[in-house]
């Protein structure tokens, strides 16, 4: 399907968020593809039950981990990345054995309608389907009993899809958002930094991301020199004049566009634009807007962007910025560039987040052996790789024993005698097992 | 007994934030720190067990084998696993990266989720607190328990001693009933255990949906045990005497694990029965080789059981209850009417009912008609059974050949799935249970493509391809033509 139909599915996403024809490829279509073949290549593997060390204390036995399918299962996507957030965990989903239902987001409504048609001509619409629909018809999907429900969105959502899982004890995988900050060291190759910043924050559907660079924090003395490099790459990137390049997304909404300007022309940071502002309601199309020293109590430093406004925040020296990450809510990504190994130590072991990159952003998201998912605000559960199969399975304990090295000092009547030797068992103790399995104590 | 004075009813704001600082401080994340909070649990284990064995009893009436086997030395076991395998749980774990982003390396590092909350229960008081408690520890987070406030004297136990053995700091005892969990719940914590019944981890779970606060469930289910037909007598014996361990021997049945029921063969059922009235009999010869039942509301519910006047038909040993004692001797059903309480409830208690079937097979689809149970027990030799058995129905665990052990087996995942429950743990579970895996992704600036980048062509389009398809040779080639 995602070979077949890679022209349809791009005009799709160009009508929904107008995605550039390469994200489009290899931010969805191509993801998908890899997703699916990664999965058909390890699915042997990821299925082998898995044999687990019985200790001496249930000899004779053998234990095993089986992993079993948990039913039918829920995936409720969102609108921007609509392809990738929908397939990717029904990937996940028909590879761990189960039914699934997939919901897509209505805000995207012609990749859910392509959905909705080509689907059921590719995949076994008996056990796949597909259920379009807005608030009414989520709220209903919502009410059933699901034995999985993963949801990809906002916190908000995220809550009342969690209330909503509580009447019937459903788990559920969230995949929520957040401000994934991003610390700028001056030890750094400036270029490679100002693109890879640019390429994870405008090169992502326009800032519309979840793990999209949401802010900078950088040294006052280096936020100058970052600012003209990242200036420079825009241009390079999207020309003079970046509302007329065809390689930005725009925004996916008229509504999500007035939230953008109330965030661009609060009084509180209207001032402080070093670079862009140019905007094109028509179009819903806003260029890559850079803003220095916004108060840390605006609101755009207070919601989550998901758009192209790009704040730095500078500070005097470089590790004021991760007590200043750590006083936000956990993020789904975390970002430093640096060559100073010191440094990347410590924003390991200092910052917690759902995942991190080091003098890079984004691209954590594209290895299959790295989990994907947040941690507190950010989300629940994580995906991709192996990790979807796990997330959408059982891992069923089994333990077969024989009718061999039967203990009777397991069993009442009770003694201190008994007491002694089931010490001695649970402690491991080899010579108080070879009693057990001998019967002892003898007699009573 | 010293206990901790109640919190004021205006809530624990304070607790948790006085948690999240010390957690901030880094105290917990310390490994060396976590080994003497481990050691501590080992020491309160050793030297305080006859005080253990003393509210065990005043609880619930459990012998001291009983408490030393389920309880104690179970706990003893799993910390001194814990300690012996901590380093290894806590490294960073390297896997592999894709060759196009090279040089690179991909770690996932555990992390703890910070602040924890584990709400025990009655039936195992100690184990059911201090099992969560050393998985959370050892995965370096601060810990708030909250004791089951149906079992006191345990719950005293562990207010006062907690204390004296580990950091006071970063672990707390809350005492109360319901409203105070309920108010506990009205903050944000990092992770929530909660062992006990559906109807309050609903209450748990509607509560932390407000925070996002991810919740492991712990709870009950009608825990199935299939017997096929047993040629010889000492594997009959054999199964009876696990079925006897699995059953009355745990708490008097009152606890998750326990058989609930059990299916066999209409043909067979004779001569288990015969079997279970003498081992009964003879395991149940000194009066406290049981526990007791936990209280009188547990207990009216029990002998309400069997006041259904069908069901007291279907008594084909024991029956007596003795309200003074609450104590109810071990009692067999033999096919009680499937639609009545006892047969569509978590019995909790020392009934056990039969159910026979035709076919032994046909007990599979009785399994499945029933919410997923936490366990499922089956004595059988036939390797044939096993196998459909494991394939055909789900439930947390399946153990042939005996019951409950499973719990000891520190390799093997403790949990449920659907109605009874989400979440595992125990071991190297409990410890990934606590924890964040945060993936790291480490890049350099040493080699940089320009198809990363806009603006975009057709060519970049093919680079990207190749990379997609890991189509290493195209890729190479087209980068000797395409690098500038």
């Amino acid at each position: 399907m995602a070979t077949e139909m890679e022209a349809e599915i791009c005009d799709a996403l160009y009508a929904d968020v107008g995605k550039p024809e390469t994200e489009a490829h290899v931010h969805e279509i191509s993801l998908v593809k890899s997703s699916c073949l990664f999965a058909l290549k390890n699915l042997k593997k990821w299925m082998k039950p898995k044999k687990v060390h019985a200790r001496l204390m249930t000899f004779p036995s053998t234990a095993r981990i089986t992993k079993e399918p948990l039913g039918v299962v829920l995936v409720i996507s969102a609108w921007n990345y609509p392809l990738l957030l929908s397939l990717d965990p029904v990937i996940g989903a028909i590879a761990a054995g189960n039914a699934v239902v997939l919901k897509p987001s209505e805000v995207a409504p012609a990749t859910s309608s392509l959905l909705a048609e080509l689907l059921p001509r590719y995949v076994d619409s008996t056990c796949i389907k597909v259920v379009e629909g807005g608030v009414s018809e989520t709220t209903a999907l919502l009410e059933l009993k699901w034995d999985k429900i993963f949801y990809t969105g906002n916190s908000k959502v995220g809550r009342m899809v969690m209330a909503s899982a509580t009447k019937h004890l459903t788990p559920v995988v969230l995949e929520l958002g957040g401000k994934c900050p991003v610390v700028v060291d001056s030890n750094i190759n400036l270029h490679v930094t100002a693109k890879r910043i640019a390429a994870g924050k405008w090169g992502c559907n326009n800032g519309q991301a979840c793990i999209a660079p949401d802010f900078i924090i950088t040294t006052e003395s280096f936020a100058p020199k970052l600012l003209e490099a990242l200036k420079k790459v825009l241009e390079k990137f999207y020309g003079k004049d970046p509302l007329l390049s065809e390689d930005l997304s725009r925004v996916v909404t008229p509504n999500h566009f007035n939230r953008l300007l109330d965030l661009m022309d609060d009084e509180m940071v209207s001032d402080k634009i070093v670079f862009g502002g140019q905007r094109d309601e028509q179009k819903l199309k806003i260029a890559p807007t850079i803003f220095l020293d916004v108060p840390l109590d605006s609101a755009m430093m207070k919601e989550e962007i998901f758009g192209p406004l790009l704040p730095i925040i500078t500070v005097e020296k470089i590790h004021e910025s991760f007590g200043l990450i750590n006083s936000m809510t956990k993020p789904l990504a975390a970002y430093l560039f640096t060559r100073d190994s010191k440094l990347q130590k410590q924003f390991e072991s200092t910052i917690s987040a759902g995942g991190m990159i080091l003098n890079d952003t984004s691209v954590h998201l594209t290895n299959p052996h790295l989990p994907f998912g947040g941690v507190g605000e950010s989300g629940t559960g994580s995906y991709h790789g192996r990790f979807t199969f796990d997330a959408f399975s059982h891992g069923k304990a089994v333990l077969h024993r024989g009718f061999g090295g039967e203990a009777k000092a397991r069993y009442p009547p009770y003694s201190s005698a008994k007491l002694k030797i089931l010490k001695g068992v649970l402690a491991g103790k080899l010579g108080a097992h070879i009693q057990a399995i001998l019967g002892f104590p003898r007699g009573k | 007994m010293g206990s901790m004075p109640e919190k004021p009813r205006h809530g624990f704001g304070s607790l948790v934030t006085g948690l999240q600082e010390v957690c901030e401080s880094g105290i917990t994340k310390d490994l060396a720190w976590r080994r003497s909070q481990l050691k501590g649990i080992i020491r309160l284990l050793t030297e305080k067990e006859e005080e253990m064995f003393d509210v065990l009893r005043d609880d619930l009436g459990k012998h001291r084998a009983e408490s030393y086997r389920d309880e104690i030395g179970a706990l003893v076991k799993s910390v001194n696993h814990t300690l012996r395998n901590l380093e290894r749980w806590a490294a960073p774990e390297k896997v592999q990266a894709p060759l196009v982003s090279f040089p690179a390396t991909a770690i996932v590092v555990p992390e703890p989720l910070g602040v924890v909350l584990v709400f025990s229960c009655w039936n195992l008081p100690l184990g059911l607190a201090l099992e969560p408690l050393s998985g959370a520890i050892a995965a370096g987070n601060a810990v708030v328990v909250k004791p089951s406030e149906f079992a006191p004297a345990t719950a005293a136990f562990l207010a006062s001693n907690l204390p004296k053995y580990l950091d006071p700091r970063a672990v707390k005892v809350v005492l109360g009933g319901p409203e105070v969990g309920e108010q506990l719940m009205e903050h944000r914590w990092d992770k929530v255990l909660f062992t006990g019944s559906a109807r309050t981890g609903r209450i748990i779970l509607t509560k932390a949906a407000k925070h996002l606060t991810p919740v492991a469930l712990e709870l009950g289910s009608k825990c199935p045990c299939i017997i096929d037909r047993l040629d010889s007598k000492r594997d009959t014996q054999i199964a009876v005497n696990r079925i006897f361990g699995g059953k009355w021997s745990l708490c008097a049945g009152q606890a998750c694990l326990a058989i609930d029921y059990i299916l066999v063969e209409d043909e067979f059922a004779p001569a288990l029965i015969e079997v279970l009235k003498s081992t009964v009999k003879r395991f149940t010869a000194t009066p406290d080789c049981m526990a007791r039942i936990l209280n009188e509301k547990h207990f009216k519910r029990l002998s309400n059981y069997l006041k259904d006047r069908k069901v007291a038909a279907s008594v084909v040993h024991g029956g007596s209850v003795n309200p003074k004692t609450l104590t109810i001797e071990p009692t067999i059903l033999l096919n009680p009417p499937l639609d009545s309480d006892i047969m569509t409830e978590e019995i909790f208690g020392p009934i056990l009912p039969i159910i026979t079937v035709k076919k032994i097979e046909d007990s599979m689809k009785f399994v499945r008609s029933k919410p997923k149970p936490l366990a499922i027990y089956a004595f059988t030799r036939n390797e044939k059974l096993k196998s459909r058995i494991i394939n055909e129905t789900s439930s947390g665990s399946v153990t042939f050949n005996d019951a409950v052990v499973q719990y000891v087996v520190e390799g093997l995942p403790f949990g449920g799935v659907g109605q009874s429950g989400s979440g595992q743990y125990h071991g190297k579970y409990s410890f990934e249970l606590f924890s964040n895996k945060k993936a790291v992704f480490k890049r350099s600036f040493l080699i940089e493509f320009m198809f990363r980048y806009p603006p975009w062509d057709n060519g970049k389009i093919g680079m990207l391809r190749h990379v997609f398809n890991t189509n290493y040779v195209l890729l190479l080639l087209g980068l000797i033509g395409l690098r500038r």
